[in-house]
């Protein structure tokens, strides 16, 4: 139970920390970022005071009103769920934005990520277990396409498969022209396959460190005494791999899943400004793009909120999977 | 399973502990590999811009493959790709150099110092870390560089700095953690020595190895960092590295067009580069923990086992 809590409290304080930043930066960069504003919206159309009002109010400079004060409003407005509107897609609210996103963004990036840590942790236990197999000499290539920049890699299967022999779609999330969006067979089949090409580089690009660090671990765990032990036993194979090695040895991988997380939610960014996919990450460079404020503050935010909801998840979870952590607490 | 002790280490007391370190150095093919790629794409960016051309200047043959003048071809505005390779060579180790200094400071300031004082200061610096650690890097990066018009290549290198040393420290502060508590180090502790000393001579130097491979960790991601924040359009302004190179190709539709002599190469220095550096992590990887070493068939080939010998090593680990 004070595990628990302890675990909550750090993320409330992350959480807080995370949201201060979300305040304090407009506030500290050089030059007015109103006057800016206000000076790319002047060349779109007039803007009228209330305009004025609206985002000085969003990014609080100069609007005579003290900053804690300030401070207490946006947490207050949080609190409330208000995230403002959005100026690029004017007039929608930024939290009907995310809620149009979001699905995408979890779906395309959220699958992809478990295939590859799924994967990685598999292959990888069966190249710990045994060394020196064509899977233990697959590695060093598979950690290659790691250190290729995602996008890059990204951009040539693009250029290949999307414009060369044209397997996939160049961009988009389903067929725009063809099925209409809902729970129907057709809109499905479309998502999934303008899917698949984003979520096969996603998992090409990542799946080489899950290996690694599976193996390695995997390699340090055969060498302690206890794995002797349930040999001299007389166990079979198939167990000591599965329930005496690898389940030890996963434990770090488990904890990198929950960082990598939160890489990966940032990492659609790049994904989906290379595919055009209509998730999260295009709305935040549109909203950059556009100079929407109140849209990025939302949607870094929502990242935010996902990471350490992600991380919290996998805390909680190790507790039950570790019973070390338990006991230390 | 059986393999535990490192015979190096127990027969030649006699010889110093740099012959030794030399003799493995030049045996561990990885480090060899890693440091030969790694060092000429260093030398290209140091010396390339010296001798290439001026990259901005435009010449009346657009987008026009390699060879003849242009060793590797034109941009659709007519600038030579090798000139402006070797000045994007030279920007992107720049980002990578500084990025990999600072996160060398912070992570070392608040992972080792603040596990070795011990008490608030370590709770104090722990939950910071832990904070910068969850808090999601990329998105903060592009918040941050969108307010900031007009970059410089140091304002992108300290943003990209702030959020990546986290997780280095985290890494450091375990160790450091292990570390005060070995023998010697009481020892030394009650032998009457400083603080300070004891940190500077006998924490510190053991700590190097582990410095080196989180530094490299730190470059190869500020790199690719750096290239996808200009990708996106986002990085420095006016300067050339990789990512700059990459964004104009494809707003210039090189893809589109088959211009490969474009956009091929700077996504290719970024890949060798980036494995040169893993290459030389995975051999310190290799020269910290004795485990992953022992274990692999090169490593037992050095031992001078037959081939026999070698088959009987291998099925007594399966």
């Amino acid at each position: 139970m004070r595990y628990l809590l302890r675990k909550l409290g750090f993320y409330l304080v992350a959480l807080w920390a995370a949201l201060t930043v979300n305040f304090f930066v407009p506030r500290l960069m050089p030059g007015d970022p109103v006057e800016i504003l206000i000076s790319k919206l002047g060349q779109r159309g007039p803007v009228t005071p209330q305009m004025r009002a609206s985002v000085e109010a969003l990014l609080g400079t100069d609007s005579g009103e003290p900053l804690w004060r300030q401070y207490v409003d946006y947490l207050g407005n949080l609190a409330h769920g208000d995230l403002g509107v959005s100026v690029t897609f004017f007039p929608a609210s930024v939290g009907s934005i995310i809620e149009q996103t979001l699905p995408w963004t979890i779906g395309l990036i959220g699958l992809a990520t478990i295939i590859s840590f799924l994967a990685g942790v598999g292959l990888g236990a069966a190249a710990g277990w045994k060394r020196g197999s064509w899977l233990d000499n697959l590695i060093p290539v598979t950690t290659m396409f790691q250190s290729v920049p995602y996008f890059w890699l990204a951009l040539i299967l693009l250029f290949a498969f999307g414009s060369v022999w044209q397997l996939f779609p160049l961009n988009g999330g389903y067929d725009v022209y063809t099925v209409t969006p809902g729970w129907n067979g057709p809109f499905l089949g479309s998502v999934l396959y303008y899917g698949a090409l984003p979520a096969i580089t996603i998992v090409l690009s990542s799946v080489g460190g899950w290996m690694l660090g599976m193996r390695n671990m995997m390699v340090s765990t055969l060498s302690e005494d206890y794995l002797v032990t349930a040999e001299a036993k007389g166990l079979r194979p198939g167990r000591i791999m599965l329930r005496y090695a690898a389940r030890n040895a996963i434990l770090p991988s488990v904890s990198g899943f929950a960082i990598s997380l939160g890489f990966v939610v940032a990492g659609s960014i790049v994904t989906e400004a290379v595919f055009s996919y209509p998730g999260i990450g295009s709305a935040l460079l549109q909203s950059v793009g556009g100079n929407d404020y109140a849209l990025m503050q939302g949607i870094f935010l929502v990242i935010t909120l996902s990471v350490l909801g992600a991380n919290l998840l996998v805390d909680l979870l190790y507790s039950v999977i570790d019973p070390r952590t338990r006991a230390r607490a | 399973m059986t393999m535990t002790t490192e015979p190096a280490a127990t027969t030649t007391e006699t010889k110093s502990t740099s012959t030794i370190a030399v003799r493995r150095f030049a045996r561990n093919g990885k480090l060899v590999a890693g440091l030969v790629i790694g060092g000429a794409i260093v030398l290209f960016g140091l010396l390339g811009p010296l001798v290439t051309q001026d990259p901005s200047l435009v010449h009346d043959q657009g987008l026009t493959g390699p060879g003849g003048d242009h060793w590797l071809g034109t941009t659709q505005t007519g600038q030579d790709v090798l000139a402006q390779l070797a000045h994007g060579t030279r920007g992107s180790l720049a980002v990578g150099a500084i990025v990999g200094v600072l996160t060398l400071i912070l992570s070392a300031f608040f992972g080792v110092v603040g596990a070795y004082a011990g008490g608030w200061v370590d709770e104090a610096f722990s939950l910071f870390t832990n904070i910068m650690l969850v808090i999601p890097g990329l998105p903060l990066v592009i918040v941050i560089s969108s307010y900031v018009p007009d970059k410089s290549i140091w304002l992108v290198s300290v943003v990209l700095a702030i959020t990546s040393w986290a997780g280095s420290a985290r890494v450091l502060r375990g160790y450091t953690l292990s570390l005060r508590n070995r023998d010697y180090v009481l020892a030394s502790r009650v032998a009457g020595e400083k603080r300070r000393r004891i940190l500077a001579v006998e924490i510190l130097p053991n700590l190097i190895p582990l410095f080196a491979s989180q530094v490299v960790f730190a470059v190869i991601f500020a790199i690719l960092g750096e290239a996808g924040l200009s990708y996106l359009g986002l990085g420095a302004s006016g300067s050339f590295t990789w990512g700059t190179m990459l964004y104009y190709a494809q707003n210039g539709l090189a893809l589109r067009l088959g211009a490969w002599w474009w956009f091929v190469p700077p996504g290719l220095l970024l890949a060798l580069f980036g494995a040169a550096l893993s290459l030389i992590n995975f051999s310190i990887d290799e020269i910290i923990n004795p485990k992953l070493r022992d274990q692999t068939r090169a490593a037992r080939k050095s031992w001078r086992m037959s081939r026999e010998q070698l088959s009987k090593a291998k099925e007594a680990t399966l």
